[in-house]
């Protein structure tokens, strides 16, 4: 292998990541003064959090009563019990801080007559333990994500972060069982850099791009997930793949849970409104797994519009124009670039399109990394946060718009957490070289890979097999299948191949450093998914309907060593952090 | 009379020409500006012959096509596929805009792909917007108030929100600044369109506390009255935005206002 000249640098910490988490926690750790330094693929505010649409959640009760144990309710049914109680508490009580925080920074939220921020009605959110609906997802128009985003790199400027944009990072670098630090190759100039670091946090986003049809950005490929992988640490509940009900149809695009929050509605093939049949109290507004459940059992009965009969309708031609021109702009827009549909007269043809992984790096609510070593434990230097990791909020089903309010809940906590353990300019350890030259061992053979296999076509095979083997609903022997497929397109890594050989700004090689790092999450996701019989949440078992809370109320882990997995498991937490709230004890979940 | 000519490795040489290999009958040819800053070469023109037959309707989607399936070294910035990131924008059929919400039937005859103009150039169709990035960071791109109120919101009313659209929304795509002569010749020195958009954005914004320090800020010959109302930006904007508007407005209100 040629030498690669090293660049070093040392922070007390490095956040991966500058999308609406990894930005948030960047600005909690200059505030406290350390040394910080900010990674990212795409300069920030390309980052996924700009396409969130709908809203953040957070019991503010400015549109009539809320209460945040209402919403710690609302998330623990709507994860199907498999979220972590205590980190749930956390995450709601801490809510409305964290949006009248992001208010004062500048998010541009829409208002109400009274000059407060707006709320929303949204999925699965209700009043009062389930007793009607509430109106607690705090938006602008439908561009929150959009509006966040730009306001916390703002906040990231203010506050003087040091950003590295457009370093694509490779591996970490770990001793002795903590994190030390990581390697990232810098696009703009082809150099390769090493971060020493008292602490890094993960915040990569998620890794949508496994799948065929999915809303998510074509960066959204879980690069820090697949770096804990490869660094021995396992990644938590990845058979849970959230399916949003309403992407458009062919396209993918996002089309916000907001528009069924304001009035809209889904219709089948015989013009019925079919949630009122699946979810007679919350009809449309019941949760992302439900509603995409339900129109697939539509579809597949044979009751789908379109000349396939392959996708349903979003109606939202009914609603005032006023609502759809001043709080669903973007989405107007979107039907009009992607689907051809004026949404003033026409309905939206959607389909359920994968969207969000509740799964990722197993953290405490203080977003340190957990692993088991006979129990569980922290893995010291490392933290993750926002769709990254897996705290575990949001279980087996994520609710629409708790997952704005992870990112800042979380990125927020990580800083606290990183002032109380990192000293500022504390001396860095010394690291083993062998950990830097398996990295670029990795990082080289793939950038002189000759094979015949394109990155493009095993891309492809493994987003068709995930599309058809670990989709809504999975059997035994869709998923035996997709074990099988997925191992086979990992074996064509053998022979892949990258025709640039460059090392400013290929693209090709980022693109196979990212399918490197797909194929891993897709081995975890289809492996987690087939070991566990039961339905819960988003994984939904033809062969095993009912939920099994004496098997299955845990946590899966992952390893993932190459192709071969290990699969164990972890108890849910089931206690509150304070005695402020109750347990919820599992429940039948209707809506 | 001086003679001025370009350095050599500035001129575009025509580059490859990559057939058709599917034997589709819907073929269209795209252009492409290629520039590899580690070889020696100058930049050139590779020609592809890419199957419209399967293709959908997107710049973006014949760009990701040409990558995956014909040649893997084409390199561009793209994120989201949507119009919301702006990582994609580039020159197409001699206008700036997003490849992910351009629609290819829109360029008549040969499609040609540049990178955004009068950037300098990282690779291919990778322009560099460091200057840009900058320029942004100097306008202070965030809320100054000194409200320390925990527990509450600044209230903003329905009406004082409503001078924020049109504004908020800007991507940072740089389409507007990149089509703007004055731009292009005093891009060191004026701040262009998009980013006085971001300046307006805060003067205007009610819970703002800073809007006289703002506009005098920006109250300078060059940063703002470069600005000669050529209205590129707002015919360039992929998000239907009016820079030249907000420009414009901040003129008014410096000429109206006691700065």
């Amino acid at each position: 292998m040629k030498a690669y000249n090293i660049i070093d640098h040392e922070y007390d910490v490095v956040v991966l990541g500058a999308g609406g988490s990894g930005l948030r926690a960047a600005v909690g750790l200059s505030e406290a003064g350390l040394k910080t330094a900010c990674i990212s693929k795409v300069f920030p505010t390309r980052s996924h959090t700009s396409a969130a649409q709908g809203g953040i959640s957070a019991a503010l009760g400015n549109m009539g009563e809320d209460d945040w144990r209402w919403h710690m309710y609302d998330t623990v049914k709507g994860a199907d019990w498999l979220g972590d109680q205590d980190s749930i508490e956390y995450l709601c009580k801490e809510a409305p801080k964290a949006v009248l925080e992001l208010e004062k920074y500048g998010v541009p939220f829409s208002r109400t007559e009274e000059g407060k921020i707006y709320q929303r009605p949204f999925g699965g959110m209700t009043k009062n333990y389930g007793n009607g609906i509430v109106q607690r997802t705090c938006a602008a128009a439908d561009r929150t994500g959009h509006a966040i985003l730009h306001t916390l790199y703002g906040q990231a400027l203010k506050h003087n972060t040091e950003f590295f944009i457009e370093y694509f990072a490779l591996d970490l670098l770990m001793k002795d069982g903590e994190c030390k630090g990581l390697i990232a190759w810098n696009l703009n100039d082809g150099t390769i850099h090493r971060f020493r670091a008292h602490t890094v946090i993960i915040a990569t986003g998620g890794y949508g791009k496994v799948y065929y049809s999915a809303t998510s950005a074509h960066t959204c490929t879980g690069d820090g997930n697949a770096m804990v992988l490869r660094a021995g640490l396992p990644l938590q509940d990845m058979e849970f793949v959230q399916f949003h009900p309403t992407g458009i149809y062919g396209h993918g695009t996002l089309i916000s849970e907001g528009v069924r929050g304001e009035g809209g509605y889904l219709v089948n093939s015989k013009g019925e409104r079919f949630m009122e049949r699946y979810a007679p109290n919350a009809k449309d507004l019941a949760s992302r797994d439900v509603v995409s459940r339900s129109m697939s059992i539509e579809i597949n009965e044979g009751r789908g519009v379109g000349k396939d009969q392959d996708h349903v309708h979003l109606h939202l031609s009914h609603l005032d124009k006023s609502v759809i021109e001043n709080r669903l702009p973007g989405i107007t827009e979107a039907a009009r670039l992607f689907a051809n549909v004026d949404v003033t007269k026409d309905p939206i043809p959607v389909v359920p399109t994968v969207h969000y992984n509740m799964g990722g790096i197993p953290t405490n609510y203080k977003a340190e990394v957990l692993t088991m070593n006979g129990s569980e434990k922290t893995v010291p230097g490392l933290m993750a946060i926002g769709e990254a990791a897996c705290v575990s909020v949001h279980g087996a089903n994520r609710l629409g718009s708790n997952s704005l309010i992870d990112l800042v809940v979380f990125g927020r906590a990580a800083a606290k957490r990183a002032a109380e353990l990192v000293k500022p300019g504390t001396p860095h350890e010394e690291i083993p070289e062998t950990e830097t030259q398996k990295c670029l061992n990795r990082f080289d053979k793939l950038r002189n890979a000759q094979g015949d296999n394109s990155t493009a076509e095993l891309r492809l095979s493994m987003q068709k097999t995930m599309q058809s083997k670990c989709a809504v609903f999975r059997t035994e022997k869709n998923l035996k299948q997709g074990v099988d497929e997925i191992g086979k397109t990992y074996d064509g890594m053998d022979s892949i191949s990258v025709k640039d050989k460059s090392l400013v700004f290929n693209t090709d090689l980022v693109e196979t450093l990212e399918f490197d790092n797909l194929i891993r999450q897709a081995v975890a996701t289809v492996d987690s998914a087939y070991h566990r019989k039961e339905s819960r949440g988003a994984h939904a078992r033809e062969d095993y309907p009912k939920r099994d809370d004496e098997k299955f109320m845990q946590h899966t882990l992952a390893w993932c060593d190459g192709k071969k997995t290990k699969i164990s498991y972890r108890p849910v937490h089931q206690s509150t952090l304070t005695n402020e709230v109750q347990y919820f004890p599992p429940q039948e979940r209707v809506y | 009379m001086v003679q001025l000519s370009l350095p050599k490795n500035s001129e575009i040489k025509k580059g490859k020409y990559f057939k058709d290999k599917t034997g589709s009958k819907n073929l269209r040819k795209v252009n492409i500006y290629r520039w590899d800053p580690s070889t020696d070469e100058g930049p050139r023109i590779d020609t592809y012959e890419v199957d419209m037959d399967n293709c959908p309707s997107k710049v973006l989607d014949i760009l990701n096509k040409i990558k995956n399936e014909i040649d893997s070294t084409i390199t561009y910035r793209r994120s989201c596929a949507h119009g919301v990131c702006g990582s994609c924008a580039m020159n197409m059929g001699g206008k700036n805009g997003l490849a992910c919400t351009t629609p290819h039937a829109e360029i008549e005859g040969d499609i040609d792909i540049y990178p955004l103009p009068h950037l300098k150039v990282k690779k291919d169709l990778i322009g560099d917007l460091d200057g840009l990035y900058k320029q942004y960071q100097s306008i202070e791109p965030w809320l100054k108030n000194n409200s320390t109120k925990e527990t509450t919101e600044i209230y903003q009313s329905k009406e004082d929100r409503a001078k924020l659209d049109g504004a908020y929304e800007c991507i940072m795509c740089a389409c507007c600044s990149t089509s703007c002569p004055s731009y292009w010749w005093n891009g060191d020195k004026y701040l262009g369109p998009a980013v006085l958009l971001q300046a307006y954005r805060w003067i205007i914004d009610s819970r703002d506390e800073e809007r006289k320090a703002r506009l005098k800020k920006v109250a300078d010959e060059l940063k703002l009255y470069r600005c000669h109302t050529i209205l590129n930006c707002t015919n360039a904007c992929p998000k239907g935005l009016n820079p030249a508007k907000a420009i414009a407005e901040i003129k008014k209100m410096l000429a109206t206002a006691n700065v």
